[in-house]
């Protein structure tokens, strides 16, 4: 007995040691940690539990029956963040580079199942060379599976993906069908395509950090929803993220013990709104001060500024909040921030997260790009996901909610479950100077005349009380009471119970 | 509630009931106008409420929502934000008196509170100047003027030619009667500007020059005079009362030597280097200067001393000082109630023998300023402003702040960039020091850039400590600028104890989410790892009882073991961490940063991470994070429209200096030069729109 024992030991210890000393140096010194030291500090301290440790490929082809590792490039199992059950699957490079097999695919598969029946959410860390050429379709095969049960997952528990490594090819789709993804800047990229390919096809030159690296998926290609320095703050964050996402769909968002007052009074907001209607404010100062001890998780931060999304708690519940930055352009929406925001506003109502929406919009962006690159389409898909959103919602008018950007805002109209505006808060059709212009256009060479035109208009509709005498506002609330109505008014709705009609599913124009 | 500001006197010395407004006054005022903004008319107003007299603010555009304003019973508005276009128009000040029938101005300091036509403007409406009479302003407000009036009242006087000179073989001369090194100044000056110091007659004939043709083109008056320049100076001041009726006393001094550009930083009372006698002598050569001109009102006596203790008369300053709440802290008058009753024609009460020193007091201006950038002005909005607490706690120690701002008020281009003047006050120096660095602590700013660090550094050097100061006390210590503290021994302790416990609070309370799995519950390593700035420092935390927690540093590298029990009532989300460690009080400022927190102490400022000491290993793996040197580039600070550009390629630039304006959203911001540099090339032209953080020109 004491033997085989002992031969449990010495095949784990070899296991663990993945591609051997030579390549976790390397590894190392890429400023990269190996696959198992990712999974440690993802998880509680001592938790992981490893499955398929000892699974090895079944390549004959091409010298491979040679060269067999046990866990074949990939480490599974499960642990907890801080108690709550997470299954976790993580690339090993220094494993044939981390390259996908029938096996490795079956090992990720696994868990994948494992996640979906036990309703927990599933960690994928990336970092691999895309599919082992050797094993050939056999390879593809193993990625449709993956891409599959990403598909079935989605919106029934939360999958979350981080980039650490290169993740090309194949490889990518997974990641791209998760809830989240992460990178690390500097050591990840992730494209379709590399460089070489890039070259030969287009006769672009281009590095592989600026066809796929995280300064591009974080600004420019929206595919990542965060960039972190290295590889420890990126897995702590995605431990900070977890804490504020239910297991799973039928599961209630978790709830963290506050210390912070449900009806702490913010008297520094009652001046956050500048005299001048045409000066900027940080709308992140209104999240911030409202949300449970200032602490607030961003998405996409570096995309679309013009919105604002993210998790925050109210009396240590988590909720969503989207809002309207006036700081950048104004706070208008445009293509990039109602794709961002509306996917956000998505992953909410799947998980039962209640939203919370700060209006400050002047209207929708024009211009040619704009509606050449189908803002109508794209604005749809924000009007289509906060209408269908059955989770409760409240909203908050700060400045401006002028034209189609109003009802989209989460407005009464569209189902907002109560909606408040600030004094400051101006709901019209757009602003008062365009449009008086357009009403009293007769007048237009009349300088005086129409500079009074605009101030007759802002004084009949640059407040809430318009708005407010048909209802479409629930109240108009003090600025500084804003933390203690949010939080009222979600305990108010904590049982809303609202079912769209039966279908298969909807039809948001992608 | 208003928080008494002479506990320390109401308490040591009882004689409160003497001068405090409880006395039956008839003639006193009903209603004043306070002539000025910020926390000097705050100030103001604290004293005249207590004295049940009714209050005027006036206010410009860009004050509509100051402090000064809700303080005040009554607001009038008086203009554009442009101190020239509302503050400094004598008509809008007395217009606003006529309207709301208020007997009196009290003009604080600075703007025109030492106008001679503003007095007799006043005067002439029948409204009571809370101030000196005009021609005290008048005589004092000529530096030449001054001093010869001073040396005929037998006022000790730097030594010097103060009459016109003509030409430089005359000025010559008269430097070699008065002995080298002198010092040129022009007759109209300030601010340093026409001030030349020559140690040689060939530096006095260059310095003549010089200074004349500055002084022409600064001031548009290019007389000039000569006197010794004494070396490694210190600003002392002294404070008198007079009621223009023969009662004059002096209320101690006021040693202001950290200075920076001539801007006070801090001041104290009394002065470490005096002793009785000197304080005596000076005192009563500023009483007599104050009798000469038949002085009413509160007036200051500027003298400089050298390192013998002779002392010479620098110039009189006709009004309430910024720095006179250290005065009032050590000697329990209250000189803004002093000065409304002498306005109103009352006499003193007040005799020399009353006025005793008692205790010290120093008080830090806190200034809008970016300590880390050569002290450039920062404005904006104050998202956070959290002072310390007021009052005078159980060892008799008092803090005083005296503020004219607010959590989400503005701090704007247009005025003064001081935010408040921080005081402590305590039985000797030591202790207001050790109880200023600590309020220091425990001063919490956000949303705009702030001198907090600088001043906290300078509480704990040594030469600051042990009162060896001059007038070059910033330059020569600070000779490169301010670049932070280094943490390390006790500053060290506090911090990474601070970060560890605060971490094992919030710890604690995730493990209490909801949703977990069944079983045993998780467990959390108590032994951490503190990462201070990259250098990981090992700890271990226990919890003692329900309200103590121990942590354990171990002991490495040459660093002694330490066993410290922390208690605090912190809560995640506190911008101040305040608490006891070994019994001491502690304060540190903490904010938010990804996976840590930024804290600052002592004039320290340090980003912090709490590993599992697996963590930190594994983070001690992670590369160093090269900072991308930006320092030669003028970044796009927001997504905007190039409006004009200033400068060209080749050219000189100096910190300030505007660069470029950029239009965003209908705004114009200016873009300014950080630093004095030469533009290598420019990168955009005007009507480009650029992305935030594009390159908008690089420097050489």
């Amino acid at each position: 007995m004491r033997n085989i024992l002992e031969e449990l030991g010495e095949r784990r210890d070899v296991a663990r040691m993945g591609g051997g000393q030579r390549r976790i140096d390397a590894q190392h010194g890429r400023g990269k940690l190996t696959a198992r030291e990712r999974v440690e500090l993802l998880l509680d301290e001592g938790s992981f539990e490893e499955f398929d440790m000892f699974v090895e490929h079944r390549c004959t082809d091409f010298g491979m029956e040679k060269s067999k590792v046990p866990g074949d490039g990939v480490v599974t199992g499960w642990g907890t963040i801080n108690g709550r059950v997470v299954y976790v699957f993580a690339k090993d490079f220094t494993v044939f580079g981390g390259s996908l097999s029938e096996t490795h695919a079956r090992k990720i598969t696994k868990i994948q199942d494992m996640a979906l029946r036990n309703r927990a959410p599933i960690v994928g860390v990336f970092d691999a060379g895309g599919a082992r050429i050797q094993e050939g379709v056999a390879a593809l095969g193993g990625y449709g599976e993956v891409f599959l049960r990403n598909v079935l997952a989605s919106g029934v528990i939360p999958q979350i993906s981080v980039i650490m490594g290169p993740c090309a090819g194949g490889d990518v789709y997974s990641p791209a069908m998760t809830d989240f993804i992460f990178m690390v800047k500097g050591t990840s990229y992730m494209f379709v395509t590399g460089p070489d390919v890039v070259k030969t096809v287009t006769n672009e030159t281009v590095t592989a950090e600026e066809l796929g690296g995280a300064s591009v998926h974080t600004v420019k290609s929206s595919i990542a929803d965060g960039g972190y320095e290295n590889d420890v703050e990126a897995l702590l964050q995605v431990r900070r993220l977890i804490d504020f996402l239910p297991s799973s769909n039928t599961d209630d968002v978790p709830i963290i013990p506050s210390f912070d007052e449900a009806e702490r009074y913010e008297n520094s907001l009652d001046t956050l709104i500048p005299s001048n209607p045409n000066q900027p404010y940080d709308i992140k100062e209104l999240i911030v001060k409202v949300a449970d001890e200032g602490d607030f998780f961003e998405i996409q931060e570096s995309f679309a500024k013009n919105i604002v999304v993210g998790f925050a708690r109210i009396e240590g519940r988590t909720v969503g909040m989207v809002a309207n930055q006036p700081m950048v352009l104004a706070g208008v929406l445009d293509s990039d921030a109602s794709r961002k925001a509306a996917r956000f506003v998505r992953f909410c109502d799947c998980f039962s997260i209640p939203i919370i929406t700060f209006v400050d919009v002047p209207g929708f962006l024009p211009g040619t790009a704009q509606e050449y690159g189908g803002l109508i389409k794209h604005g749809a898909k924000l009007l289509f996901a906060y209408s269908e959103a059955t989770v409760p919602k409240v909203t908050v008018i700060t400045r401006k909610a002028y034209g189609g950007a109003y009802d989209v805002m989460s407005s009464k109209h569209i189902r907002g479950d109560v909606n408040y505006a600030w004094p400051s808060a101006e709901i019209a059709v757009m602003g008062p100077k365009g449009a008086a212009e357009i009403i009293y256009r007769s007048e237009l060479d009349d300088k005086e005349k129409i500079a009074e035109r605009i101030s007759e208009y802002e004084h009949r509709f640059a407040n809430p009380f318009v708005a407010a005498e048909r209802g479409y506002i629930d109240e108009v609330i003090m600025p500084h009471s804003t933390r203690k109505r949010l939080s009222r008014a979600l305990n108010m709705l904590s049982k809303k119970s609202v079912t769209n009609p039966w279908k298969k599913h909807d039809n948001i124009p992608l | 509630m208003l928080i008494d500001i002479f506990p320390a006197a109401q308490q040591t010395l009882g004689f409160i009931g003497l001068y405090s407004a409880g006395g039956v006054e008839s003639c006193m005022f009903g209603k004043i106008l306070i002539a000025n903004r910020g926390e000097i008319a705050c100030r103001v107003i604290k004293t005249a409420r207590k004295m049940g007299i009714k209050t005027v603010a006036v206010y410009s555009d860009a004050d509509a929502q100051a402090l000064h304003v809700s303080q005040a019973d009554e607001a009038v508005h008086i203009g554009p934000p442009a101190a020239a276009e509302s503050y400094l128009v004598i008509d809008k000040i007395v217009e606003a008196c006529r309207q709301t029938g208020a007997e009196a101005v009290h003009p604080g300091y600075g703007f025109l509170s030492e106008n001679a036509q503003f007095a007799k403007r006043l005067e002439k409406e029948g409204i009571a100047f809370v101030g000196p009479n005009v021609r005290a302003i008048e005589v004092m407000g000529d530096k030449i003027a001054s001093k010869k009036f001073a040396n005929d009242a037998k006022v000790s006087t730097v030594p010097g030619y103060l009459g016109v000179i003509e030409t430089a073989d005359e000025a010559v001369k008269i430097a070699g009667e008065i002995g080298f090194p002198v010092m040129i100044k022009a007759s109209a000056g300030g601010g340093g500007k026409g001030m030349r110091i020559a140690r040689s007659r060939d530096d006095v004939a260059e310095g003549f020059a010089a200074s004349m043709s500055e002084a022409r083109s600064s001031f548009g008056d290019d007389r000039v005079f000569i006197e010794k320049f004494v070396e490694n100076p210190r600003h002392i001041e002294i404070q008198v009362l007079a009621d223009g009726q023969g009662g004059a006393i002096y209320l101690g001094e006021r040693e202001c030597s950290i200075q920076r550009r001539n801007q006070k930083v801090i001041e104290e009372a009394p002065s470490p280097f005096l002793d009785a006698e000197t304080r005596k002598a000076m005192g009563e050569q500023a009483v007599a200067l104050a009798k000469a001109v038949d002085y009413r009102s509160a007036g200051t006596v500027e003298f400089i001393v050298d390192t013998d203790r002779n002392f010479y008369f620098l110039e009189m300053n006709t009004r309430l000082q910024v720095e006179h709440p250290v005065t009032e802290l050590i000697t329990g008058v209250d000189l803004v109630e002093q000065m409304l009753r002498v306005a109103a024609g009352e006499k003193l009460k007040l005799k020399q023998k009353d006025i005793e020193l008692n205790g010290w007091a120093i008080e830090s201006r806190i200034y809008a300023e970016d300590p880390y950038r050569g002290f450039l002005p920062s404005t904006g909005r104050l998202v956070r402003y959290r002072p310390p607490a007021e009052g005078t706690d159980k060892t008799g120690h008092t803090v005083r702040n005296d503020t004219g701002v607010y959590e989400g008020g503005e701090i704007s281009i247009y005025y003064d960039p001081m935010i408040a003047k921080l005081c402590t006050h305590g039985p000797d120096r030591d202790s207001a020091i050790e109880h200023m660095a600590r309020a220091l602590d425990a001063f919490y700013i956000e949303g705009i850039q702030h001198n907090v660090p600088f001043l906290s550094a300078v509480m704990q050097h040594p030469r600051w400590i042990a009162g060896n100061l001059t007038t070059g006390f910033i330059d020569e210590e600070f000779p490169d600028g301010f670049s932070g503290i280094e943490a390390s021994g006790a500053a060290l302790s506090v911090l990474t104890t601070v970060a560890a416990v605060m971490d094992h609070m919030e710890n604690m309370r995730r493990r209490r989410i909801t949703d977990q799995m069944g079983g045993n519950p998780v467990k959390f390593s108590v032994k951490r790892v503190v990462s201070l700035d990259g250098e990981q420092h090992p700890v271990e935390i226990s919890e003692d009882g329900s309200a103590l927690l121990r942590v354990l540093h171990p002991g490495a590298g040459g660093k002694a073991a330490a066993d410290l029990a922390v208690q605090s009532d912190w809560r995640p989300g506190d911008p101040v961490w305040r608490g006891q460690i070994n019994g001491h009080d502690v304060a540190v400022q903490v904010r938010r940063v990804l996976n840590g927190y930024r804290v600052a102490y002592r004039g320290v400022d340090a980003e912090a991470h709490v590993y599992t000491r697996r963590e930190a290993e594994l983070a001690a793996l992670m590369p160093e994070v090269e900072v991308a040197d930006t320092s030669k580039l003028l970044l796009c600070p927001m997504p905007g429209l190039v409006v004009s550009i200033a400068v060209e390629e080749g050219q000189d630039v100096k910190a300030g200096e505007a660069l470029c304006i950029v239009e965003a959203m209908k705004m114009e911001n200016i873009l300014r030069a950080e630093r004095d540099s030469v533009v290598a090339k420019l990168n955009c032209a005007p009507g480009d729109s650029l992305a935030v953080d594009e390159v908008i020109m690089e420097f050489e």
